[in-house]
């Protein structure tokens, strides 16, 4: 494949960018709540599964359309952020991330969660015996031997990141260097006459980084799973 | 001391348990699986929460539902060594041996090397648990509980889980644990053998009760307790210092109160305190001191007490030593020997106790002063 244009270097940049920022914004909320899912029992449970769980099932431009109302400069939370805050999510690179993390965010917790559910409460246990308090324990205990969950939840978050098309386009539109991600800037070949040829580029870059992703997983979560086996 | 007082719903399980043991040398927990034993070392450990009733260790409460005193595990500071090790598989043995080493403790600072020194783990630091035999992770998961500077170390059943070599090559650890480092022990078990080696009290724990606490050469002698401290393994518990080596064939000399019993051969020095026990079926009785025979042991004795075990068989509870200083045996017969023999209470009689019969796993040492509490019970 000849060299990248100027253009799909964009492209490619801006979505790489919106997958890592989704990605690292949403692993502390995907963590808490696989943390709730996994070991705590409380009133309005199923309803958190349930709405965390949603972007799997719902079609991404009704999520995209909610995230619009919401998060629009005159949204309800989007309209006092602003205000207070200054920060905005219409329309800029900002509101791509959190369209994907949104989207990206059942898969990650579910993810973490079945790790979070085969770590040996046992081995926290002896740790408390030894005088370390929950946060310790949860440090240098949970979250090393769920790792491979982690691992796990984020890459399958950053490739379904980069790969969001629905809810984007419909929370912040397809602007050219600010929100035309990977796909976003596919979609607009196919529309144009003779974009046949840029289209296939576009669409073999998107397979070579999902390919990407996954097999640097698939090796990290080795290492990973050897270690917390024990061995070396 | 340790007090304990407390009461535990598990399903269909009730716990109930009340003792005080001594906070010095070795308080062991006995009883069937399914007694109680674990769910009391949990509660201690504060892994489990008691429905009601109070814990304290050297005076401080642990537990009180009516104070409202809960103080979280990690604050107890007691030692926990698990059945099953429970190592941290992400961590080297060092990782793990430091996890919960206390900085800034003054005073009494127990050091890595030392601590590494006496479980004999040089060869294993740089390790990781998962490539370690089950005896090696059992030294490192002392190691760990021991540089935690504990109070009290707890022990669940710690040979359960290791064949009969394992348990032979970890027992030295603990007992020098007991005597180097004279830390009080609670010492969960369900083997006898293992607990006469070790403990000084014992706690015999039955369906979710204490059904007796104290000394062990008193429980193990009494008689309403067989069916809790085993009918196979009956017998006395002995308390005895060793006297002299024979080298030549390889035997030992025990002196106690009722002279000399010859064993095989002791590895302690002379003077060493021991505490041997001799199962009842290892004692045979004669009515006239017996000649030519392989018996090494024999000595005389008053039948005290004739108590029916399982048909035909019945348990002789015999007096030796001089009056006021006398010990008890006990010699498991037949009901037809009693009967031929004439063996009635006040009968003087000679007590034979086979050589062979006492090997390695039926004595320990013992600390004859283990602290300040010792009759507390």
């Amino acid at each position: 494949m000849p060299a990248l244009s100027p253009l799909e270097i964009e492209a490619l940049r801006l979505s790489l960018r919106v997958g890592l920022v989704s990605v690292a914004a949403s692993l502390p909320f995907g963590l808490a709540v696989a943390w709730l899912l996994a070991r705590r029992q409380f009133p309005g449970k199923i309803l958190l599964d349930g709405i965390v769980h949603l972007p799997l099932v719902l079609p991404p431009v009704v999520v995209g359309y909610g995230l619009l109302v919401l998060f629009g400069r005159r949204g309800a939370i989007g309209g006092w952020l602003y205000d207070a805050l200054g920060v905005t999510f219409a329309f800029n690179w900002k509101g791509a991330a959190l369209a994907s993390a949104v989207m990206a965010f059942p898969l990650m917790v579910r993810a973490m969660r079945l790790s979070l559910e085969l770590v040996d409460r046992r081995l926290e246990a002896a740790a408390r015996t030894l005088g370390a308090g929950r946060l310790r324990v949860f440090l240098t205990i949970t979250v090393p031997l769920m790792a491979p969950g982690i691992l796990t939840g984020a890459i399958l978050g950053f490739a379904r990141s980069i790969s969001e098309f629905g809810a984007t386009i419909t929370f912040v539109s397809n602007i050219p260097g600010e929100t035309r991600t990977l796909p976003l800037a596919l979609y607009a070949l196919t529309q144009v006459p003779g974009g046949d040829a840029a289209a296939w580029r576009l669409a073999v870059l998107s397979v070579l980084l999902a390919m990407a992703a996954l097999v640097a997983s698939e090796l990290l979560a080795r290492r990973l799973d050897r270690r917390i086996r024990g061995v070396a | 001391m340790i007090e304990i007082d407390v009461e535990k719903r598990l399903g269909d399980f009730h716990l109930t348990a009340r003792f005080a043991a001594p906070a010095a040398g070795v308080t062991a927990l006995f009883g069937r699986s399914g007694a109680g034993k674990t769910t009391l070392v949990n509660l201690l450990a504060g892994l489990e929460r008691p429905d009601r009733g109070r814990i304290a260790v050297a005076g401080e409460v642990l537990f009180s539902a009516e104070d409202g005193v809960d103080v979280p595990t990690e604050r107890r500071r007691l030692g926990y060594v698990f059945q099953e090790g429970r190592l941290f598989p992400h961590y080297s043995v060092r990782g793990n041996l430091i996890y919960g080493r206390r900085r800034g403790a003054r005073g009494t600072a127990v050091s890595v090397d030392a601590v590494v020194a006496l479980l004999g783990l040089e060869a294993l630091l740089d390790r990781r648990p998962g490539d370690l035999s089950g005896g090696e992770k059992q030294r490192v998961a002392i190691g760990r509980a021991l540089l935690a500077e504990p109070r009290i170390l707890l022990m669940d059943e710690p040979l359960a889980s290791l064949d009969t070599p394992r348990k032979a090559e970890i027992m030295p650890f603990i007992e020098r644990l007991r005597d180097e480092l004279r830390i009080p022990i609670i010492y969960v078990s369900h083997a006898m053998e293992e607990i006469v080696r070790l403990a000084d009290t014992l706690v015999l724990l039955s369906q979710g009760c204490v059904a007796a606490a104290g000394p062990i050469e008193e429980l193990t002698s009494r008689l309403d307790l067989r069916p809790l401290t085993g009918r196979y393994d009956a017998g006395a518990v002995v308390r005895a210092t060793v006297a002299g080596h024979d080298v030549t064939y390889g035997l030992s000399e025990l002196a106690f109160p009722g002279g000399r019993l010859r064993v095989s051969h002791v590895a302690l020095p002379l003077g060493t305190p021991v505490r041997a026990r001799i199962r009842a079926r290892d004692v045979a009785l004669a009515t006239t001191r017996p000649v030519g025979i392989s018996f090494r042991n024999v000595f005389a004795a008053r039948v005290s007490e004739i108590a029916p075990e399982r048909a035909p068989i019945v348990d002789v509870r015999l007096d030796i030593g001089s009056p006021g200083q006398s010990v008890t045996l006990w010699a498991r017969v037949t009901a037809r020997a009693v009967q031929e023999l004439g063996l009635t209470p006040g009968r003087e009689v000679f007590a034979l106790v086979k050589t062979v019969a006492l090997g390695r796993s039926s004595y320990g040492r013992y600390d004859p002063a283990p602290g300040e509490d010792d009759d507390a019970l």
